[in-house]
Parts: structure tokens; C-alpha cells; sequence
């Protein structure tokens, strides 16, 4: 039993990373109507960017965590200004083919400095070691992962559900033309929701970096398994993709001790029965007849 | 007096069909002014280009003497411009509350909460509801209250009878006198001319895309029969 309690602990810190991920691929999804391809690249930056910090500057993961998240965020607003801008109006395929390539980019320009060996990362003072849960220890650092990506998350909700901001993108996400004929000018708040969905990657890749392996094929392991969660979850559904991240790391986690072969194929099964039988996802929003 | 609203040679298409053909109509400040026409004469189509979602091909659009042929939409709004939409545009995703609350008051005549909960009693009961959770003629209320919250100085709706009931059809009609009361210009779309006849003081009549004749309320009455027919009613 115990034994279980603390593989699902475990499946929760992983689901911590699909969470945040997910919830920036859901807002921006739900906004721009953009699958970014680059969400994967950009979790990977923010790993190398915690890395890159440290070992030529001496800058510490504490103050990495605040820096790489806006400084990604800010290049994720450029890159919505320079480029997404120019293909949104045409089929969604250009923006997913403008992401793929540009994560194909990032990857081999950190490979040719760095190669693709994992590259390790310090775990920060003060998170080292491990805390007794009453039934288990369980390394420090990880329960601060999940303690932190639960705040994030539920901050993100606040901000959405009881902010004037919030309700914005709410709207526009839901019909941004309508919401433009009552006087919000939505193109203006476009740039910020793909900024924010691009610093909550990069935040969980600085988040990574002492847990995982820093390499820069890290987030393309990751991201195809995230495109899932956000679907099972609903796509553009806020709460969906975060509770749908949580829920699929408890189940790869338990998956990967009593059925090892099929964790991993098990997320894409659960996709599919989730889409036979609610093709909105989890949590999504049935689109009503227009 | 010049107008508040002028359209002049207002021609629009959706890729290859031509939906509307050097339309042009005024509407004067406190009017309530309709466009009668059957489904397919290019009335939404009319609204939207007047409220900035569809482009026109050629003509211009004045409002209070401005041009305002190539504003965007939301800039057109805070210029006094408010829709209800055919569909109502409730945003499911906001309450009640959050859907009079979204449009920024753009004036001083922009109604407060207040002011629209005691007009409307029935949205104060439901604040917190989502906005698709209420009944058909409460969201038509809703779609109505919403610019009136904003300040709008003319409302473009587009049906807001359609699928009502005859007493909400004569609630709506009371909420679009008492706007009128309030000084607030209406351009209404509707298919239903004798409703029309009770709120309005002039009619246009539209058909294949052009302004084919301008009615005054007599002339609807009494060619009610021939109006009817014609519109497939």
C-alpha cells in the first residue's frame, strides 16, 4: 500500500510538468487557435537557460526560476509578433509547420554547443535530501516540484476565472470576433496569452533542470506525450489540461510498476477511448451548432 | 440634421457571391428604423459591415459625421456602436454578471449595474448563472442589457424576436420602447413586419441585396398581406 501511496506520489511530480505544460499549450491552443509544436523546444530552452545561467554566470536556480520564465516569455511575445502573427490567418497547418521547424532549430543549435549528452544540473541548496510524509520519505526537491507547479496552476485559474483580464481571454478564446464588437480590442492581449503560455514552459523546463537530465532533445521526448493531455483534457480547457496532466502521470507512473510495457502506449489508449466517447475531452466544451 | 448613422453604396460578398449591391440608408438620432427582407437579402450581412466583422468591397459608413468605413470593430463600439447578434452572442464561458460586465462603459449615458438589474430583474436573479443557462428571451434581454451597459448609442439587432414566444415578442417590444424613450437609436432587423409596425418609425425593405422600397408605418399596415407573402411568412 505504502508502496503504491508513493508511486503515485512519484506519477503526481511528473504530472506536475505535463500540468504546466499542458495549461500553456491550453491557453494559447484556446487563443490563437495555434498548436505550438514549439512548447517542447522552449521547455528545453528553459532547462539550458537555468544551465547556461549557472555555469557562465553563477546565477543560481532560485533566481533562474524568475529570470528564464520572463526572459523566454518576452522572446515568446516577439515570436507571436514576428511570425505566428503572419499565419494565423491562414490554415492552422502553417503555424504547426513555422513551430516544428523552429523546434527543429533550437534543438540542433544547443546540440552543436553542447551535444547531445544529458548535461546534469545541481539540485539547489536547501532542497537536497528528503522529508518524511508520515508514511514515506520522499526526496525534497520533488515535493516542492509539485507543491510549486499546484500553486502555479491554481494561480493561473485565479487569473482566469476572477480577473478582468481573465474574463478577456475567456471570451475572446470562446468567440473573439463577438468579443471585438464589444469594444475589447482583442489583437491587443494576444501577444501577452502566447508570452504567458511560453514562460510557463520555460518554467517548468527550469523546474526540470535539477530533476532531469539537461539535453536539447529533452522536450521532444515530452511534448508528443503532452499533445495528448491536452486533448484528453479538452483542448483550450484550462482546468482540463492542468487536471488531465496531474491524472496522467498518476496513471504512467502506476502503469509503468504493474503493466511496464504499455506505459507509455497506455497514455495514447486512454486518448482514444476518451475521444470515442467524449470527442471534446475530459472537460471540454461540446461545441454548439452554429 | 445630419444623420447619426449614413450608409452610402455599401457593397459586400462572400468570396464570389455578391451579397449586398449599393445599399444605402440614414438613420436619424432617437429613430427606431428596420430592415425588412427575407432570409438571404444580406441583413446580417448589412449589420456586420456596420459593425466592422465583414468587410465592404466598396461604400462608406458615417457615423455622427465620422467615416468610420475602416475602423475595427472594437473601435467602432467605443464609438457608440452596439450589436445583438441574430444568435444573441451569450458567452457560455462568463455568468450572467460577466457578460454585462465585459464591454467597457465607452460613456456617460453607459447604464450601471443598477440601473440594469432593476430594469431587468430577472438577470439580478441569475447573476451568477452561465450565460447559456438562461432561456431564450431572458439571453435576448441579456444581449440588450449588455450594450445598453456599455453606453451604446445605436443598437444594431438583428432578429430579436426569432423563436419567441408572442408575450416575451411583446416584452421585447416593450425593452425597445423603452430604449427608444431613452434616447438610444435602434437599426432592427426583423422578419416579423407587423411586430415591426408596433416599434418602429420607418422600414426598409431588402431584397436580393438592394434597398428595393422605404416604408413608413401606414404603408406597412396596410400592405401587411402583400409584405407577408412576399417574405414567405
Amino acid at each position: 500500500m505504502t508502496d503504491l501511496l508513493q508511486h503515485a506520489f512519484n506519477g503526481l511530480v511528473n504530472g506536475s510538468f505535463y500540468a504546466l505544460l499542458a495549461l500553456g499549450l491550453a491557453v494559447i491552443f484556446g487563443m490563437l487557435g495555434v498548436v505550438n509544436f514549439a512548447h517542447g523546444a522552449f521547455y528545453m530552452l528553459g532547462a539550458f537557460g537555468a544551465f547556461i545561467l549557472l555555469n557562465e554566470a553563477g546565477v543560481n536556480f532560485w533566481v533562474a526560476l524568475l529570470v528564464v520564465p520572463l526572459a523566454l516569455g518576452a522572446v515568446g511575445m516577439a515570436l507571436e509578433r514576428l511570425l505566428v502573427r503572419r499565419l494565423v490567418a491562414l490554415d492552422p497547418l502553417y503555424n504547426f509547420l513555422l513551430t516544428f521547424g523552429l523546434t527543429l532549430i533550437l534543438q540542433d543549435l544547443l546540440r552543436m554547443k553542447y551535444g547531445s549528452q544529458p548535461q546534469p544540473y545541481p539540485q539547489p541548496a536547501g532542497l537536497r535530501g528528503t522529508v518524511d510524509l508520515g508514511l514515506f520519505d520522499f526526496p525534497a526537491y520533488q515535493v516542492f516540484v509539485l507543491v510549486f507547479s499546484v500553486l502555479v496552476s491554481v494561480g493561473a485559474w485565479l487569473l482566469l476565472a476572477r480577473t478582468r483580464v481573465g474574463m478577456i481571454i475567456r471570451a475572446a478564446t470562446e468567440r473573439p470576433e463577438l468579443t471585438r464588437a464589444m469594444g475589447i480590442d482583442v489583437g491587443r492581449w494576444i501577444s501577452p496569452v502566447f508570452g504567458f503560455g511560453i514562460a510557463l514552459a520555460a518554467l517548468s523546463g527550469v523546474l526540470a533542470a535539477p530533476m532531469r537530465a539537461v539535453s536539447p532533445l529533452m522536450g521532444a521526448d515530452l511534448i508528443i506525450l503532452v499533445f495528448a493531455v491536452v486533448v484528453i483534457g479538452g483542448l483550450g480547457s484550462i482546468f482540463g489540461s492542468v487536471a488531465a496532466g496531474f491524472l496522467i502521470g498518476m496513471l504512467q507512473a502506476l502503469g509503468n510498476v504493474y503493466v511496464p510495457g504499455l506505459a507509455t502506449t497506455s497514455v495514447f489508449i486512454l486518448m482514444a477511448v476518451v475521444l470515442l466517447w467524449r470527442p471534446a475531452g475530459l472537460f471540454g466544451r461540446e461545441e454548439t451548432a452554429v | 440634421m445630419s444623420p447619426l448613422l449614413s450608409v452610402q453604396c455599401i457593397n459586400a460578398s462572400y468570396g464570389e457571391a455578391q451579397v449586398l449591391r449599393d445599399v444605402s440608408l440614414d438613420v436619424a438620432a432617437g429613430e427606431v428604423v428596420t430592415l425588412v427582407g427575407r432570409n438571404g437579402a444580406g441583413k446580417t450581412t448589412l449589420l456586420r459591415c456596420l459593425m466592422g466583422l465583414h468587410r465592404p468591397t466598396a461604400g462608406t459608413v458615417t457615423l455622427d459625421g465620422a467615416d468610420i468605413t475602416g475602423l475595427p470593430a472594437h473601435r467602432r463600439a467605443r464609438r457608440g456602436l452596439g450589436l445583438v447578434p441574430d444568435d444573441r452572442g451569450i458567452f457560455a464561458s462568463l455568468s450572467v454578471e460577466e457578460n454585462l460586465r465585459l464591454p467597457p462603459g465607452i460613456s456617460d449615458s453607459a447604464w450601471s449595474m443598477d440601473r440594469v438589474y432593476e430594469s431587468f430583474p430577472v438577470l439580478k436573479e441569475r447573476r451568477k448563472f452561465p450565460g447559456t443557462k438562461l432561456s431564450g428571451g431572458e439571453q435576448q434581454m441579456l444581449a440588450i442589457a449588455r450594450v445598453l451597459r456599455m453606453g451604446a448609442r445605436l443598437l444594431l439587432c438583428d432578429e430579436p424576436t426569432e423563436g419567441l414566444s408572442p408575450v416575451l415578442v411583446r416584452q421585447i417590444g416593450d425593452i425597445l420602447r423603452d430604449v427608444k424613450a431613452a434616447g438610444v437609436t435602434v437599426l432592427l432587423v426583423e422578419q416579423n413586419v407587423r411586430f415591426a409596425s408596433t416599434v418602429a418609425d420607418r422600414h426598409y425593405l431588402l431584397a436580393q441585396g438592394r434597398v428595393a422600397q422605404t416604408l413608413d408605418n401606414t404603408e406597412v399596415k396596410e400592405r401587411e398581406h402583400e409584405l407577408l407573402e412576399y417574405l414567405g411568412i
